[in-house]
């Protein structure tokens, strides 16, 4: 299960260019990590295509730290 | 000039006069297209003249489920998302403002603009993706003008130029245009309507002293759905013979 951890941070890593030191679990990615609204959203399309998984608008929307998208995925990553 | 291969287009109302003159100037520029609307015979029958680059689609724009399925249809008969979305259909439903029922006010806003939001969110995710993208609307200058009969009409073209502001200012970064262009009276079944009375009123008012041709849209419609038109964005293309300078 950390590896899902991982993956993600290596997501977030990737799309919005930022250091690894920086993507700790608590950091949110607007106010930590520069992403904009429509980088979130971005954010969400990857973990969907990374995990196989359907993340709807409601809880997109509550998916605003590296941990928020761990703990969603933890519960319904199928892949 | 305008060259469109490997791109994939959705036309919508594509059977009427100006959709079907759009739908062949993106599939000449060498895009795919899928032609939508709800006349089955008519969409075919373009289809037919345009060749195995197009797909017909159909839907009914008033409702939400419809819209979206059309999105997903148009994506799978096409074999791959759409990069260029053409909101093209619409519909009059004519009557003085104090006499308009709300369905006519409910049914124009529904399909002129409603869907055309719809269709934008459907497709601007896969554009995204892409990082490439157009949603061309087509407005009308009665938007811009205001005109007497059409309220429900004036408010859904008006209506996509925000809509088009909107979506232009979110996705400019990701590659993505949205601009309007806003036709003036085109040689259409539309304005075959009109009377002679109604016609010998409108003349004067063009300084091109012609209606336009449904192809002088469809060229306008080319060049913002192309490569070189990447910088224009949020904007509204007014191709209306000189009738309003705004």
């Amino acid at each position: 299960m950390s590896d899902i951890a991982e993956r993600v941070k290596k997501i977030v890593v990737e799309h919005l260019g930022v250091e690894e030191a920086k993507v700790t679990e608590n950091a949110s990615f607007i106010d930590d990590l520069g992403a904009d609204s429509l980088d979130t959203v971005e954010l969400v399309m990857a973990f969907e295509e990374e995990f196989g998984v359907e993340i709807p608008d409601d809880a997109a929307e509550k998916i605003l730290t590296v941990k928020d998208a761990i703990d969603f995925l933890k519960e319904h990553a199928t892949s | 000039m305008f060259d469109l291969t490997g791109k994939t287009a959705l036309v919508t109302g594509a059977s009427g006069g100006i959709g079907r003159a759009i739908a062949l100037a993106l599939s000449k520029a060498g895009a795919r297209v899928a032609l939508s609307g709800t006349r089955r015979d008519a969409l075919d029958a373009v289809a037919k003249e345009i060749g195995d680059t197009a797909v017909v689609v159909t839907a009914n724009l008033s409702d939400a489920a419809s819209v979206e399925q059309l999105a997903k249809d148009a994506e799978a008969a096409l074999g791959g998302g759409i990069d260029i979305l053409v909101n093209n259909a619409g519909i009059t439903r004519d009557n003085l403002s104090m006499r308009m029922k709300d369905d006519e006010w409910q049914s124009v806003l529904d399909v002129n603009l409603t869907a055309s939001f719809r269709l934008a969110r459907a497709t601007s995710k896969g554009m995204m993706k892409r990082r490439w993208g157009r949603i061309v609307s087509i407005g009308s200058v009665v938007g811009t003008t205001g005109n007497p009969g059409q309220a429900n009409y004036a408010a859904a073209k008006a209506g996509l130029i925000g809509l088009t502001k909107a979506l232009a200012a979110e996705l400019a970064t990701r590659g993505i245009t949205a601009n309007v262009v806003s036709p003036g009276f085109i040689e259409t079944a539309m304005t075959d309507a009109l009377n002679e009375a109604q016609r010998a009123a409108i003349l004067p008012k063009v300084p091109a002293g012609r209606l336009g041709t449904a192809d002088e849209i469809a060229a306008a419609v080319l060049y913002l759905a192309s490569n070189e038109a990447g910088y224009v964005t949020g904007q509204t293309l007014h191709v209306n013979g000189g009738m309003a300078m705004i």
